[in-house]
């Protein structure tokens, strides 16, 4: 099995408010009815309720056993397959939605990720972690130490993100690749972040929210 | 020993001989008038006939697939995943298992007689697809009384029979779950079972097919048919675990004359004699052609995805990670197509150095996920019940 665990990688978002913030916007971009696949589905929570408010036809691919186990249990379809070796197996076009939730940061090939979510799906929602939140900056800033929070947990050695990224540098990444940015929502938790993360995302915005196309 | 198996078993089984006397059309065009299955069954079937599973079995299987005849400790085939508390849970289930036609365990097959001639049928029986085993599983349904299978399980050669099920009777199951298969044999695969072919064809003793009429059988032919399989059906990692180098007798001392006998040579020669005693070698050859014509979507225009487009029930796929004669890739090309086709799948990929008897054998997370897929459909069952 592959060393990078692709369920929830990244975060304890499923301990904060922010889940149900980011499964809002998720909610509201899904058509009813679509083809969706989600990337790193973990135990398919997000897949269940999207079958079950939009009717849509739902395929999620995972490789934790455990995982797998929640989502056979949900009956939500699980299909067993590392994203880090690739996702040859899907046609052009194939989907409507392609899904993935804080797992682009943990993988090999982040870019090729997203080349290959926007080769599958007509379009993508994408959502990460914000590596530039001044709470990461200050704990690198005031301590000189690779930031440890509440939403992530891991040490610098044992961390399945090994990319990280600023919101800014997503921004950067897809005017590079002539990706069309159809929305983007930022979500933060707390009351400051709240009031400032649409002024400054980049500083303030905690978690991400992508909603892309082809251009 | 015997008492803790039988902990979670069903408990003492006794096996049925069911007449179909609705002629049966095969795919090769020969029709049975009538024919016979052996059947057990396990569990109880509810009122409105909702809950059965049918399981299928592979190259060597019987009806045989859970709990213990009187008097035997060997418990069957399937006993790890049937019964009360297990993956086909007989508390919520009603289990069928039969022997298919053409095998060797009662139903009939090469070792029935022929009506017509009053002789055994040997090689003469008649050629076989998986689809006439689907077909006489029907027609055991409409015996039975079930409109509906809950699920179509098999492994292997039983995968196939469970695929084929859900494209040619599509309103007749809920589910299929396809363990350790494939839509074609590759030609390796076919190779294999050519080589098993001649094994027997090559002893005196096969009289080309007609033995049974000279008293004999090609024992040491279908020995080595075996033998040659059973090799396949395990990893090579295995081998190296359980036999190693280890010897069974002699030295490799100086000066020692001893023959040398290695543990695995000694342990493919019981196998081999073991299952020459216990089947019969027109059916292996019979059913190892039967394996090698499966092409699930040769009437399909050869595409898979317009084949599993017939299919309305739900899928899984699973696959062991050391089984190199259906390989996990097999199993991943039906779960594509069936995800192109639109169809509800999960796939697993069980950890496992068992090679492809992990389908028979005790493993904790193909327990969980065979188990977890199949409470699911239980409790939807349960539900529309109450």
């Amino acid at each position: 099995m592959s060393m990078i665990n692709s369920v929830s990688p990244t975060t304890n978002l499923s301990q904060t408010n922010s889940l149900s913030l980011v499964n809002r916007s998720i909610h509201s971009w899904v058509q009813a009815n679509a083809r969706v696949l989600d990337l790193g589905c973990g135990d398919g929570t997000l897949l269940a309720e999207l079958q079950q408010d939009l009717n849509i036809r739902g395929y999620g691919l995972e490789i934790d056993a455990e995982a797998i186990n929640q989502c056979v249990l949900k009956g939500v379809n699980v299909v067993e397959q590392d994203l880090n070796k690739g996702l040859a197996n899907f046609d052009d076009n194939s989907f409507d939605t392609v899904i993935m939730t804080q797992a682009l940061q943990a993988m090999r090939y982040p870019h090729l990720v997203l080349d290959e979510m926007l080769r599958i799906g007509s379009e993508c929602i994408i959502t990460f972690p914000n590596f530039g939140h001044w709470k990461a900056r200050a704990y690198l800033t005031l301590r000189g130490r690779m930031p440890v929070t509440k939403e992530l947990t891991y040490q610098w050695y044992d961390t399945p993100n090994i990319h990280f990224f600023t919101y800014r540098d997503f921004e950067v990444l897809c005017r590079q690749r002539n990706i069309n940015v159809l929305r983007k929502q930022f979500v933060g938790e707390h009351f400051l972040d709240r009031q400032l993360k649409d002024l400054w995302p980049n500083l303030f915005a905690e978690t991400v929210v992508y909603h892309l196309s082809k251009s | 020993m015997a008492l803790n198996i039988r902990e979670n078993s069903v408990g003492i089984v006794a096996a049925e001989k069911i007449l179909i006397d609705t002629p049966l059309t095969l795919a090769c065009g020969v029709v049975l008038a009538s024919h016979e299955l052996m059947v057990e069954t396990y569990g109880t079937l509810n009122a409105d006939k909702s809950n059965a599973l049918l399981i299928c079995h592979a190259l060597s299987g019987s009806h045989h697939a859970a709990g213990f005849y009187a008097g035997d400790d060997k418990p069957g085939w399937w006993d790890s995943y049937i019964g009360p508390g297990k993956p086909m849970d007989t508390n919520r289930f009603f289990v069928v298992s039969l022997n298919n036609i053409g095998s060797c365990f009662g139903s009939t097959g090469p070792t029935s007689i022929n009506p017509q001639t009053g002789e055994p049928w040997g090689a003469q029986f008649p050629s076989l697809r998986a689809r006439d085993w689907v077909e006489s599983q029907r027609l055991l349904m409409e015996h039975l009384g079930i409109q509906r299978w809950a699920a179509v399980i098999g492994g292997s050669l039983g995968g196939m029979q469970a695929m084929r099920w859900a494209l040619e009777h599509p309103d007749k199951l809920a589910n299929s779950i396809v363990i350790a298969s494939s839509m074609k044999l590759s030609a390796q695969n076919i190779a294999f079972n050519e080589i098993a072919r001649r094994a027997i064809k090559s002893d005196p003793e096969f009289c080309d097919g007609q033995y049974l009429e000279k008293d004999t059988a090609p024992r040491r032919g279908l020995a080595l048919a075996r033998m040659i399989g059973h090799v396949t059906y395990l990893s090579d990692e295995l081998m190296g675990q359980k036999f190693g180098r280890e010897l069974r007798s002699g030295t490799f001392s100086q000066g020692d004359a001893e023959p040398v006998e290695f543990q695995i040579e000694s342990y493919l020669n019981y196998q081999g004699d073991k299952f020459s005693g216990d089947f019969d070698a027109n059916a292996y050859i019979l059913i190892t052609k039967m394996l090698d014509y499966f092409d699930l979507s040769r009437d399909y225009e050869n595409n898979p995805v317009q084949a599993f487009g017939h299919a309305k029930c739900d899928f899984l796929v699973v696959s062991f990670s050391s089984d190199w004669r259906f390989s996990p890739q097999r199993s991943r090309e039906i779960t594509d197509a069936l995800i192109a086709a639109g169809k509800n799948v999960s796939y697993a990929e069980i950890e496992s150095d068992q090679g492809h008897d992990a389908f028979l054998l005790p493993n904790r997370r193909y327990e969980q996920v065979l188990g977890n897929y199949l409470s699911k459909i239980a409790d939807k069952l349960e539900d529309v019940t109450i």
